[in-house]
């Protein structure tokens, strides 16, 4: 079980590295996929060697899959808007809310 | 050293998956053209789909292939291709604090594998239980799953289908062009 546990941890701290360093709209979006992917296996992973009796962690993982699946097109609809009215999806530009 | 050579030679598919998952992973975060790291975030996602595999979950593997690798990398693709000239785009894709924030990431990722660990060895009688003593998990978990969702969880499930509703409502409304 360790070393499943252990390989999404790495997966998540390389989704919080794309989140944190991307200038790319795009590619924050798809490092906040793979943190979606290292939770999912994280709960996978219980379920088979913590606690067989039930599908729990089978079924949260499904549902966590509808949610990014909503989450991902929410913001690359997002992505589109931003291109059309700044020309361009850099993070440093949009700053429309900053204070 | 001989752990980990014991470990390696022990489950050699699960580590070829994990590589290519972990690689792939960071040429998601760190490659410069942003279409290469559509198709490596597909790659990963595909080895995310083999874990589950080895993991006795066969439907979630093929939900993850239907849904991620078939459907959100292929909006991925069609955001990208909408949104910016790709092939001639020779700007910097990472932030120049990528070196600062890679430390503390580095630190995040450490202190879990570790507090995992700890937490692993605490509760060992709970998961390093006699296979004979653990129930398996059942083979047709494709049956069970959808058992599940028409009963258990049939609340949940409705909630679901009405956020996938109000999302594709949502995106309509944000990528139409204004009319005035």
């Amino acid at each position: 079980m360790l070393p499943y546990i252990a390989v999404a941890a790495v997966l998540f701290s390389l989704g919080i590295f794309g989140v944190l360093t991307r200038r790319n709209t795009i590619g924050i979006l798809m490092s906040l996929e793979l943190m979606f992917n290292a939770v999912n296996i994280n709960l996978v992973a219980f379920n088979k060697f913590v606690w067989t009796d039930a599908l729990i962690g089978q079924m949260f993982a499904m549902f966590i899959i509808v949610v990014a699946a909503a989450e991902a097109v929410v913001g690359l609809a997002i992505v589109l808007l931003l291109y059309r009215n700044w020309q361009g999806i850099n993070t440093d530009n949009i700053n429309i809310m900053k204070w | 050293m001989d752990i980990l050579l014991n470990e390696l030679a022990g489950r050699p598919v699960f580590w070829i998956i994990s590589m290519i998952m972990l690689v792939s992973a960071f040429m998601v975060v760190t490659l410069k053209n942003v279409f290469h790291c559509a198709i490596f975030l597909i790659l990963t996602l595909f080895s995310v789909a083999g874990l589950f595999v080895m993991l006795n979950a066969e439907f979630l593997a093929a939900a993850q292939v239907l849904i991620y690798v078939g459907a959100i990398s292929i909006l991925m693709i069609f955001a990208i291709m909408l949104s910016s000239n790709f092939a001639k785009d020779k700007i910097r894709m990472t932030s120049k604090n990528a070196i600062v924030v890679s430390l503390p990431v580095m630190f995040f990722g450490l202190g879990v594998i570790a507090l995992v660990v700890k937490t692993i060895v605490d509760i060992q009688p709970l998961w390093n239980r006699d296979p004979a003593d653990l129930t398996a998990l059942p083979a047709d978990n494709t049956m069970m799953i959808g058992k599940y969702l028409m009963t258990e969880y049939m609340l949940p499930f409705e909630v679901v289908s009405v956020l996938l509703l109000s999302a594709m409502i949502g995106a309509i409304v944000l990528a139409r062009k204004e009319r005035s």
